[in-house]
């Protein structure tokens, strides 16, 4: 069974329409990218698989459970589905290291005296240990989308979602935050991304979603789509990204 | 006629307690319900939001004097309870203070960016965490110096009580004035007396700032 299941799900803000009826599955350990232009509704669909948004019809669920803004167990939920936004969302007066830990901390999943060290380890995992104690605008924005990433890996998720998590990064950062998400990939770690960087979708991932106007326009393996695009849409944007 | 001695300083000691013990029991009273007006006027639910906002309203739009004089003079005729005048004058400065720190909070909490929430809200903390951990220690940097600006303004504004006739030290320095015809000096040690009670605060809410911006 996939990990994410994605049925039917359509969704409007007032008189827009932006899923009109997206399917989508994905398994265990699949790295899947979704791409498109801007307003095909690549982000809104990430973020109702987080229960951000609220779905008017269709289905979503996470590991056989469904999932809906009002579900009765939403914040356990969360805990197991981490997210990374665009725009780092770091609490910024709190130090890396507290960042980290509040919500572990919060949500019982350790101890005061394991607090240090899981920050440790989840910095570690994206290269900046040494950055334990910085303050968070003291980081550059590259350094502060990592400590992003670590704070949801230190509640331990099996399933991430990125929503253009280098969008808002200068040209020569961008590249340590795709190598983060390349060894997180490379560990087996179930991912979503929406993102610009066709590099990394490429590489990276086993699946791309091509979305455009509210729909799921293409999907397959990176080689075939982009070697072969079927629809003149996909065709423009491969061409219009390259 | 007398000069003014010692005694007239004694006396403004004496009624600067009154003027301070105002002050605590409008923070002590009026701060938990600037915390709660603050928090349901950023309710999520409507009705909550309205009535949070319509009591900010109300009692900003009337008068200091207004919210003295119907608890003073309007409790025991529209309620038949007669209340001691620290009571009734209390509950006007908590009033007081609750509309218009609770306005400030609410500015402070609406200043942080609704991400943030958000942020909280995707590593599963309650809503309630999200405040306290998140929300709250942001909102109270950002609402820092116009608390700090509001406190002197109730300091200086329980002199207002005077009228009704709570003795705290601007009536006490009529009554001194009153006795010894030099209202000059009178009026000028008072005004000193809440100068000094007021400066320090300045100062303090300055090294506040810088400290706390200081822990970035």
């Amino acid at each position: 069974m996939a990990l994410v299941e994605i049925r039917d799900v359509r969704k409007s803000f007032g008189q827009v329409e932006v899923l009109k009826g997206v399917s989508l599955e994905v398994k265990e350990g699949e790295i899947v990218t979704i791409i498109g232009r801007s307003g095909s509704g690549k982000s809104t669909l990430l973020r109702c698989i987080n229960a951000l948004e609220k779905i008017d019809s269709g289905s979503i669920t996470v590991e056989g459970q469904a999932v809906s803004a009002g579900m009765a167990n939403l914040r356990q939920f969360r805990q197991r589905v981490g997210i990374v936004f665009q725009a780092f969302n770091l609490f910024p007066h709190l130090s890396v290291e507290k960042n980290i830990t509040l919500a572990p901390l919060l949500t019982r999943k350790i101890g005061k005296a394991e607090a240090r060290p899981l920050a440790l380890d989840v910095l570690g995992r994206v290269g900046l240990a040494d950055k334990i104690d910085a303050w968070p605008e003291r980081l550059s924005g590259g350094q502060q989308q990592r400590v992003a990433i670590a704070r949801c890996l230190a509640m331990a998720p099996h399933l991430m979602l990125f929503d253009e998590v280098t969008s808002a990064l200068d040209p020569e950062l961008v590249g340590e935050v795709l190598k983060v998400m390349e060894d997180m990939a490379r560990q087996g770690m179930t991912m979503i991304l929406v993102t610009h960087e066709m590099g990394f979708a490429r590489n990276v991932a086993n699946k791309i979603v091509f979305m455009h106007q509210g729909k799921v326009w293409e999907e397959g393996p990176p080689a075939e789509l982009f070697a072969n695009p079927k629809t003149p849409e996909l065709r423009s944007f491969i061409n219009s990204v390259k | 006629m007398r000069s003014f001695g010692y005694i007239d300083l004694l006396s403004f000691v004496h009624a600067l307690q009154w003027t301070v013990l105002l002050v605590i029991v409008a923070l002590a009273f009026g701060g938990p319900l600037a915390l709660l007006l603050a928090t349901t006027r950023t309710s999520r639910l409507a009705p909550l939001r309205w009535l949070a906002a319509g009591l900010i309203q109300l009692i900003q739009g009337v008068p200091l004097l207004g919210l003295l004089f119907f608890f003073y003079f309007g409790m025991p005729v529209f309620l038949g309870i007669e209340v001691p005048a620290l009571v009734a004058v209390g509950i006007a400065y908590t009033l007081y203070t609750a509309g218009f720190l609770g306005d400030i909070w609410r500015g402070g909490i609406e200043a942080v960016k609704p991400a943030q929430w958000e942020a909280g809200a995707c590593l599963g903390l309650t809503s309630w965490q999200q405040f306290r951990h998140i929300i709250g220690p942001q909102a109270l940097r950002l609402s820092l110096p116009p608390t700090v600006g509001f406190l002197v303004q109730l300091i200086k504004g329980t002199s207002l009580a005077s009228i009704v006739g709570f003795v705290e030290l601007a009536r006490a320095g009529q009554v001194v004035s009153a006795a010894t015809f030099q209202p000059l000096l009178a009026y000028g040690i008072v005004a000193a007396i809440y100068f000094a009670l007021c400066l320090p605060l300045t100062l303090w809410s300055r090294t506040l700032e810088a400290r706390l911006n200081g822990a970035r």
